[in-house]
């Protein structure tokens, strides 16, 4: 399982890639590993508004939803279009093909309470 | 693996979906050592399940099985099941796992109030393992394992053989799939060697074990329905579209009930679903047809053959003709459906 070392991660088994003001987010290897395969997934509108530790979609797998939660707070600038069309891409390549969302940041201090890869691969070792 | 009535349960082992279109495809063997095991013998055994079961032993011979359903008096589902005809003394009953002791519990309760006292009721669920090889490649995988050519036992015909060479086994064409196969009864000690033996033979067939996921999302999608979600204790067999397993020509508990809904209608009815907008349909959900409430889904999932959603689900019988727009409500949103004919998949 993969978890790379230029993405911050969340408890919630989200990624987010933080380059300047926009953090692209998915969820993790390892969340999708757990779900199987993925045949639905619902996000928000460009244009909208996510908040920290909230829902901002959902994932659905063959046996299980999931909300999906937002790693930071900010708007929404671009949303992944493909994967509603091809939700089997998160399985795939959850860091690649299948980001979700661009968010714009609403501040740096959003970023502070996030994992390192090391710590979320901890963190993930320990809830197994 | 997840814990289920009793047993740990593979729910996947490479993926429900590869697993899914490997049984559509080519062909995947199933562990379902679970299924509950119970033998009626006796002079009267015959009588006795007649009284029992809603389908007509009589209609078939000694070597072939029927699926059936047990009932209460109320007409309510006690459990579904396939018959077992050793020969006119001797049936074993194979049930869902998690009604096993209930059904164990019905049958001496009917023993006791109609007057059995002879006929042999033996819970069998700890003689049996139970492995499903399910798939159009099936025949070509067991034929160099049987002591017959498995092609000779016809649909819902079994046979009692040697598999691998030497494991004494119940082999029967049937399955929950909807896929060419057969269901493989042997001693649990045995279990293991033939599951490898089968695994070998199958290799080049591209078999792949399966668990309980995929058995799931191929059984909906043939329209089979499942104890807990389709049938249970307050719903009835004509309710569930199940008519053609009841035969009014015989007595059986639960008949009173059943002929009269057959005869005046059910309140409700079980109808397929088909997504016609992106969305997971899942037990428990609405369905509404004009902006009202008409029904709830029963089990739901998206088809891995066909890409859709597609749901069960009871609805008024003015809203279950084929062909007619409903909708389901998921997390609040209405998603447009339309109710379908079964199996939603067809060879």
């Amino acid at each position: 399982m993969e978890f790379p070392k230029d993405l911050k991660y969340t408890k919630e088994h989200e990624w987010v890639k933080v380059e300047g003001k926009i953090a692209t987010i998915g969820i993790t290897d390892y969340a999708q590993d757990s779900l199987g395969d993925v045949v639905y997934v619902e996000l928000p509108p460009e244009g909208g508004s996510v908040t920290k530790h909230e829902p901002f979609g959902v994932v659905e797998s063959v046996k299980a939803v999931s909300d999906l939660y937002s790693p930071v707070s900010g708007s929404v600038t671009e949303v992944n279009d493909a994967i509603i069309d091809s939700p089997e891409a998160i399985n795939e390549d959850p860091y690649g093909d299948a980001w979700m969302i661009k968010v714009e940041i609403a501040g740096q201090s959003e970023l502070d309470d996030l994992l390192t890869a090391d710590e979320y691969q901890k963190f993930i070792e320990e809830e197994k | 693996m997840v814990p289920f009535a009793g047993w740990e349960m593979p729910v996947q082992y490479t993926g429900v979906k590869e697993e899914h279109l490997a049984v559509r495809s080519s062909c995947g063997l199933f562990d379902v050592s679970h299924m509950g095991e119970i033998e009626v013998s006796g002079d009267r055994a015959i009588d006795f399940v007649q009284l029992l079961i809603t389908n007509d032993i009589e209609r078939v011979s000694d070597g072939q099985c029927q699926y059936a359903l047990l009932c209460r008096d109320s007409g309510g589902v006690v459990d579904d099941l396939i018959v077992y005809r050793f020969n006119i003394d001797r049936y074993l009953f194979v049930v869902n796992a998690s009604n096993a002791g209930k059904v164990l519990g019905w049958m001496k309760e009917v023993q006791a109030r109609e007057d059995f006292p002879d006929v042999g009721i033996e819970d069998q669920g700890g003689q049996y393992a139970q492995l499903a090889l399910q798939g159009p490649a099936a025949i070509e995988i067991l034929r160099p394992l049987l002591d017959i050519d498995p092609a000779e036992i016809g649909h819902f015909r079994f046979h009692m053989g040697l598999i691998s060479d030497n494991i004494e086994a119940v082999v029967s064409r049937t399955g929950y799939t909807g896929a060419d196969g057969f269901e493989i009864y042997l001693a649990p000690e045995d279990a293991e060697t033939a599951w490898k033996a089968i695994m070998e033979a199958g290799s080049g067939h591209n078999l792949r074990p399966a668990g309980l996921g995929a058995r799931d999302t191929l059984r909906l999608e043939m329209g089979y329905p499942l104890y807990g979600h389709e049938l249970g204790e307050e719903i009835t067999p004509i309710e569930a579209g199940l008519g053609k397993y009841v035969r009014f020509t015989k007595d059986f508990i639960g008949r009173d009930v059943l002929e009269r809904q057959a005869r005046e209608g059910a309140g409700r009815t079980l109808v397929g679903i088909r997504m016609l907008e992106p969305g997971v349909p899942r037990q428990g959900y609405e369905i509404h047809a004009g902006g009202k409430k008409t029904g709830e889904v029963t089990s739901g999932t998206v088809s891995p053959s066909l890409h859709v959603g597609i749901a069960m689900g009871f609805v008024a019988p003015e809203t279950s003709r084929p062909g007619a727009e409903v909708s389901i409500v998921i997390r609040g949103r209405a998603a447009k459906a339309e109710i379908t004919t079964l199996p939603f998949y067809r060879k």
